[in-house]
């Protein structure tokens, strides 16, 4: 009997996609809230009134839930915080200024984008040549190409800004977009190659019987094969760029300042304290650029992620 | 002219040769089966002769031209693969249509010739849809189709039919054949499936650890095969394949001790020109007659087990020093196992090789 209900629930043994009965599905959800929770909090606090964000105990929702939450735990949303991010007194009593900060995204958004394609572009191109010209060695060259990421960023960076300063690139958008570049193409060679890899190769050789030359063969047959690549290879790189914080700190001028740089600089001056609402609305409104490419991408990504392990 | 031809063609890969010495040629409007045992380099033949593969040694000839240097692409062949190789991420449509881009070939007359070959191999309704999303016939009409809506010099085939169930084999044979009798190409189809070469092919030729062991008619590689290899290859069940001890041979009867029995077997007068000593003597299943009584023409043996095959029966019989030999009768004559057999081999179809296992005929 209670097996039976158990059962229904589904808790016994799923049969298939889609399957898996509420029960599952209701265990998997409360994981899921659990690990969204500290987002959600940080969401929460960006629309709280500034004074709100350090109660004791917290508050916890926007509405009452038709009073299903007592009153304490109820605070009343605002918007003010998000224009803060823009423009606020800088000193007390002083007239409100502009922040910057829509530069600072603007920045973020196009280095971040910028040095993830040029990765993308450059990579994918890399990657099917390590694919499918193999070198004498192949395995040595790509191995190689990843030590270029084993070593913590902070001892790479010294020697980088010294080269950054000879060369005159310290605080121009080229510096940081060739060493966000740099970065990004090994992960994407790593990962490019692996989809070439699966690729069938009986395909290739069709396409060049059909009369196609290499370059055809690379662009119409083997590209939209790895299409699901492409996009989870965009979204992790995307993610590593946007949301890095030492070189953008260490290497970007006044003009090419990224938003975690600037979200340092907004929280820890003016000495009065951490503005804790304030620094919720920019995080919240820094997660919604990386939250929309990754919604618009997760059909692809969800592809790329199981490349391979299922039966095609 | 459409016309494919192998001059000596070797294929090394490191120190394997896969392909070795290779001569071949195939006329317009020809079909020929490469077969063979796994291994044996007929695929990768197949794939010198469309330029997937270099040769090492020798010359590929494809429409009189010399094609050694050529890439695939500008050999101007079709080709069929084993796994169909269609593009994933195209229609069928598109796929059939996709050799058609590189010949300068307009939008309207494209889509007619994609619509006239879909309509050749019952392909109308899949056209819009992604390969995946189609069976398994289908698949395999899909890539015919691509094969065959640009008039290439000659057809190439890996395989066609191997991932089809055997329904559908059967059927595709049928229709392979009916659309490559209408284009008058050279054609190579690769198979491991002697069914499959002995139906298709005009000729076949059998290959073996990367040389051609024989190339000739359906009928010529089954009725004369050249050697031991080729006699056991071709052929359901296999033929019989027995070492004897041959004697003497005159007025076209040979002595010779088979599995320890002295037997004066009928076989052909070029027997004549062996010296005494071991051969092997090859008799098909269905060339023995089971006779009531023994005498110097017949090998004694005991049915050990009995198939029944449908409209005929296997039976596997040993003789008394244990050779084995398989025997094919019709289902009207009953067979018990244990039963003794006298099994006299028809001298037309009783074949014998000499001690390197070469065909000895006139």
């Amino acid at each position: 009997m209670a097996e039976s209900i158990l059962g229904k629930l589904g808790f016994g043994r799923a049969s298939g996609v889609d399957k898996a009965g509420w029960g599952r599905t209701l265990a998997v959800a409360v994981v899921a809230f659990i690990y969204f929770l500290p987002v959600l909090f940080i969401i929460f606090t960006a629309f709280k009134p500034q004074g709100d964000a350090l109660l004791v105990p917290p508050t916890l929702s926007p509405t009452s839930l038709f009073g299903l939450i007592p009153d304490h735990f109820v605070f009343k949303p605002t918007l003010e915080n998000f224009g803060s991010v823009f423009s606020r007194s800088m000193t007390p009593d002083g007239a409100p200024e502009a922040t910057g900060f829509d530069r600072y995204f603007f920045n973020s958004i196009f280095i971040a984008s910028a040095s993830v394609l040029l990765a993308l572009v450059i990579g994918t191109l890399a990657a099917f040549g390590f694919s499918r010209y193999p070198l004498k060695g192949n395995d040595t060259y790509l191995f190689i190409i990843l030590t270029t990421r084993m070593l913590p960023a902070i001892v790479v960076i010294i020697p980088v800004i010294l080269m950054f300063r000879v060369v005159g690139l310290s605080g121009s958008y080229l510096g940081i977009i060739m060493l966000y570049t740099a970065f990004n193409l090994a992960f994407t060679i790593w990962m490019m190659k692996s989809f070439f890899d699966e690729l069938s190769p009986d395909v290739e050789d069709a396409a060049r019987i059909d009369g196609s030359s290499g370059m055809r063969v690379f662009f119409k047959i083997c590209l939209p094969q790895v299409i699901a690549g492409l996009a989870a290879t965009f979204v992790f790189g995307l993610i590593l760029t946007w949301n890095e914080f030492l070189f953008a700190l260490l290497l970007s001028g006044p003009d090419t300042r990224t938003v975690p740089v600037a979200m340092n600089q907004a929280v820890s001056s003016g000495g009065r304290g951490t503005d804790w609402t304030l620094l919720a609305a920019i995080e919240t409104l820094f997660l919604v650029p990386v939250f929309l490419v990754t919604f618009f991408l997760q059909n692809h990504l969800l592809r790329g992620v199981t490349f391979g392990t299922v039966k095609r | 002219m459409s016309t494919i031809e192998l001059r000596k063609v070797t294929k090394r890969f490191g120190s394997f040769t896969a392909v070795k010495d290779v001569d071949l040629s195939v006329a317009a409007g020809e079909v020929v089966c490469l077969l063979g045992p796994s291994g044996c380099g007929k695929t990768t033949t197949l794939r010198v002769i469309a330029g997937l593969e270099s040769v090492t040694d020798g010359e590929v000839v494809i429409a009189g031209k010399v094609m050694n240097n050529l890439p695939p692409e500008k050999r101007d062949i079709a080709m069929v693969f084993q796994f169909y190789a269609l593009y994933p991420s195209a229609s069928i449509g598109e796929n059939i249509a996709f050799p058609l881009y590189h010949d300068g070939i307009s939008r309207a007359d494209r889509t007619a010739r994609v619509n006239r070959v879909a309509a050749i191999l019952h392909l109308e309704h899949v056209l819009d849809r992604l390969p995946n999303q189609i069976s398994e016939g289908e698949k395999q009409r899909a890539a015919m189709a691509r094969a065959i809506v640009r008039d290439p010099n000659c057809f190439l085939f890996d395989e066609p039919l191997s991932r089809l169930d055997v329904e559908l084999r059967q059927s595709m044979r049928g229709q392979i054949k009916e659309v490559l009798q209408g284009l008058s190409k050279a054609t190579v189809i690769v198979t491991h499936d002697q069914l499959e070469a002995l139906t298709m092919a005009d000729r076949i030729a059998i290959m073996k650890d990367g040389l051609i062991e024989q190339v000739g008619s359906p009928h010529e590689v089954f009725a004369k095969p050249a050697n031991a290899f080729v006699a056991s290859f071709i052929g359901t069940p296999q033929m019989n394949l027995l070492e004897a001890d041959l004697k003497t041979f005159a007025d076209g009867t040979a002595e010779m001790a088979v599995a320890g029995i002295n037997l004066a077997i009928r076989t052909d007068a070029a027997v004549a020109r062996l010296q005494p000593g071991k051969v092997t003597i090859g008799v098909r299943p269905r060339a023995f007659t089971a006779t009531d009584t023994g005498d110097r023409g017949t090998i004694s043996a005991r049915a050990e087990l009995i198939e029944p095959m449908g409209a005929e029966t296997l039976i596997h019989a040993r003789t008394a020093a244990g050779a084995d030999i398989r025997v094919v009768v019709t289902r009207s004559q009953r067979v018990k196992v244990g039963e003794a057999l006298n099994l006299r081999p028809d001298p037309r179809q009783t074949h014998v090789f000499d001690g390197a296992g070469k065909a000895v005929r006139s």
